[in-house]
């Protein structure tokens, strides 16, 4: 297992490093200078020429890359053209914002998608299975600004119940911070919602066309004892995949609900960076998104071995 | 190779396969919603009641009626005929994503399937490509490429080629290692052959469907894309455009950006439902259980 985990750390190590790489030409490589941004409208060439030089965007991108690197090894992400910080302190401001959001999100992707999921498939083509595949088909097609722009329109506008925008700390109201998260969380949960169901009722039912089950009903158990035992054990193996893939897909639909809803976390952050042309921020965020990711799937694939004895990583 | 190897590799596409998919319920829906978007982007011309940006000053802001069948905007411009010709470009930008994926991924798969020595360093940077979340990227590559329409096409290829590559490598993998392959390779057969001959056939199942998945992501994600400005640019409508503009009048005018929404919405829809049926029918190893 400490093998196994070691390996895929290592491997990791040349997708992360192409990610940067990646993330830096993207940036770099196209028109646009950060300099005359960041000077504003206005600026005389001399004003813009000191900001770039300010800003140490006169030298060589190959030269900055490196000197990115060396701080990159130090834990030294850089300083934000922009935000007047370091990129890390500004990621870390933003970080548990985005968590809690995520967080919250697939709290009731797993509540609301699990059992739907097995409802749907205790009940084969009936109507409980025709509504679940609807909303599943409908919650992979729906944009997540749109729904966020309808459900500000209804619950702020029309019924006025929830606030619309904005995010209050946990430690300053906890009642306000879980208002303030019950818009965006429904919009960013519904996509996961639907591929969750989905996927829990296609494995729950071949689940249950298994020997096992079948004994287990013939020696008398109660099916609700069958299913809740016997069967789920054995559905949460693709479904914890699924949640791993849907923290993922989390992440990257924070980008556009925590702009929708002006939410100050780690997405909002990467937007404004990207339109600002903050490269230090875009490229710190981006690399410490991936690496999350990355993490995320070793973690998925370790778990796989816990929630299933027959699953080994060591080397026989 | 065993029985169950040979169980699964992907049914190539063949024969009969018209009538299959016309038989399938969720191919036909699906087919029925896409086809509706598609008549409206192809036929805007003749369905538009003004041109779409034509403004007409004395109508901000109105609600249905005989003229404006969905109503004005606020420069007083035909919701309806704007909504179809957005259809044009949404569906022309998911197309042409569909189009640019198919091929490069499809190459970059070929090339890391088949031979070895390119699988290392063409996977690597797809795995790269893919820890990116995916819109990030996108968003990432349009603003800095400038907003347009075929940027948003670059970018978006970007991002789903690297999906594409994966399916069409894994379908390799399969087939390069069967017997008649491997026969074919014994008898001196070149590379060139044996790939347009035996394992181009048989990634084009999953490949199709795949495509058609792609199709309603990149309608999706074009839509954000125009949505936070690094899309195609006003006044040509997109659909995503129109509900950056309806956003600054939700309030007053909740319908202009509520019916684009649904546009996109009907058309991922519809595109979702035919990527099912599509893999019910060519590829049915990958079906979720319908019975």
């Amino acid at each position: 297992m400490g093998e196994f985990v070691l390996r895929r750390l290592l491997a990791a190590i040349p997708v992360l490093l192409i990610v940067t790489l990646i993330s830096a030409s993207i940036m770099q490589l196209v028109p646009g200078d950060p300099a005359a941004i960041i000077a504003g409208q206005g600026a005389t060439d001399a004003e813009v020429a000191q900001v770039r030089s300010q800003l140490g965007l006169d030298r060589p991108f190959v030269v900055r890359l490196g000197e990115w690197y060396v701080g990159l090894a130090q834990g030294d992400l850089g300083f934000s053209l922009t935000l007047n910080r370091t990129v890390g302190q500004a990621i870390l401001e933003r970080v548990p914002v985005t968590l809690a959001l995520s967080g919250v999100a697939l709290l009731l992707t797993v509540l609301i998608g699990v059992p739907a999921g097995v409802l749907a498939a205790l009940r084969p083509n009936s109507w409980v299975d025709q509504l679940v595949l609807t909303m599943a088909l409908i919650g992979v097609s729906v944009p997540n600004f749109w729904l966020s722009l309808m459900l500000i329109v209804l619950f702020g506008v029309i019924v006025d119940w929830l606030p619309t925008g904005g995010y209050v700390p946990f430690m300053e109201d906890p009642v306000e911070w879980a208002r303030s998260l019950v818009l965006p969380s429904i919009s960013l949960a519904l996509l996961q919602i639907g591929l969750l169901a989905r996927i829990t009722r296609a494995t729950m039912l071949e689940v249950l066309r298994n020997d096992y089950v079948r004994t287990a009903r013939a020696k008398g158990l109660p099916r609700t004892m069958v299913v809740g035992k016997h069967a789920l054990k054995n559905v949460m193996i693709p479904v914890v995949t699924v949640i791993g893939i849907s923290f993922g897909l989390l992440l990257s639909g924070s980008v556009v609900i925590e702009t929708v809803y002006s939410i100050p976390g780690m997405g909002r952050l990467l937007a404004t960076a990207i339109f600002s042309r903050d490269y230090p921020v875009i490229q710190g965020g981006l690399l410490v998104t991936a690496a999350t990711l990355v993490l995320l799937n070793l973690v998925v694939d370790l778990l796989y071995a816990v929630l299933d004895p027959r699953v080994t990583y060591d080397r026989r | 190779m065993t029985a169950a190897d040979a169980a699964a590799a992907p049914r190539p596409v063949g024969r009969g396969l018209v009538r299959r998919l016309l038989r399938h319920r969720l191919f036909v829906t699906g087919s029925v919603l896409f086809g509706l978007m598609l008549v409206l982007a192809l036929f805007a011309d003749l369905l538009q009641v003004a041109a779409p940006e034509r403004m007409h000053y004395r109508f901000r802001f109105e609600g249905p009626s005989w003229r404006f069948p969905l109503g004005t905007d606020n420069y007083g411009r035909d919701l309806w005929s704007r909504l179809a010709h957005g259809a044009r470009l949404s569906l022309a930008i998911g197309f042409a994503v569909v189009v640019v994926t198919g091929i490069a991924g499809t190459t970059i798969g070929l090339l890391a399937g088949y031979f070895r020595r390119l699988d290392e360093p063409l996977m690597r940077v797809m795995d790269a490509l893919m820890a990116f979340p995916a819109i990030l990227l996108a968003i990432a590559i349009a603003a800095a490429l400038g907003p347009s329409a075929v940027n948003a096409v670059i970018a978006l290829s970007v991002v789903y080629t690297p999906r594409t590559a994966r399916i069409v490598r894994s379908t390799v993998l399969v087939v390069r290692e069967m017997e008649y392959v491997q026969a074919a390779l014994a008898f001196g057969a070149r590379h060139r052959w044996i790939i347009l001959r035996h394992v181009l056939p048989n990634s084009l199942a999953p490949l199709i469907v795949q495509l058609t998945f792609i199709f309603a992501y990149a309608v999706l994600a074009e839509s954000i894309l125009s949505f936070l400005g690094v899309g195609p640019p006003p006044p040509t409508p997109t659909w995503g455009n129109m509900i950056a503009e309806g956003k600054d009048y939700l309030r007053e005018a909740p319908l202009l950006a509520l019916f684009p929404g649904l546009a996109v919405m009907i058309t991922a829809l519809g595109l979702n439902i035919l990527g099912d049926g599509l893999r019910d029918v060519l590829d049915p190893r990958l079906r979720v259980q319908h019975d």
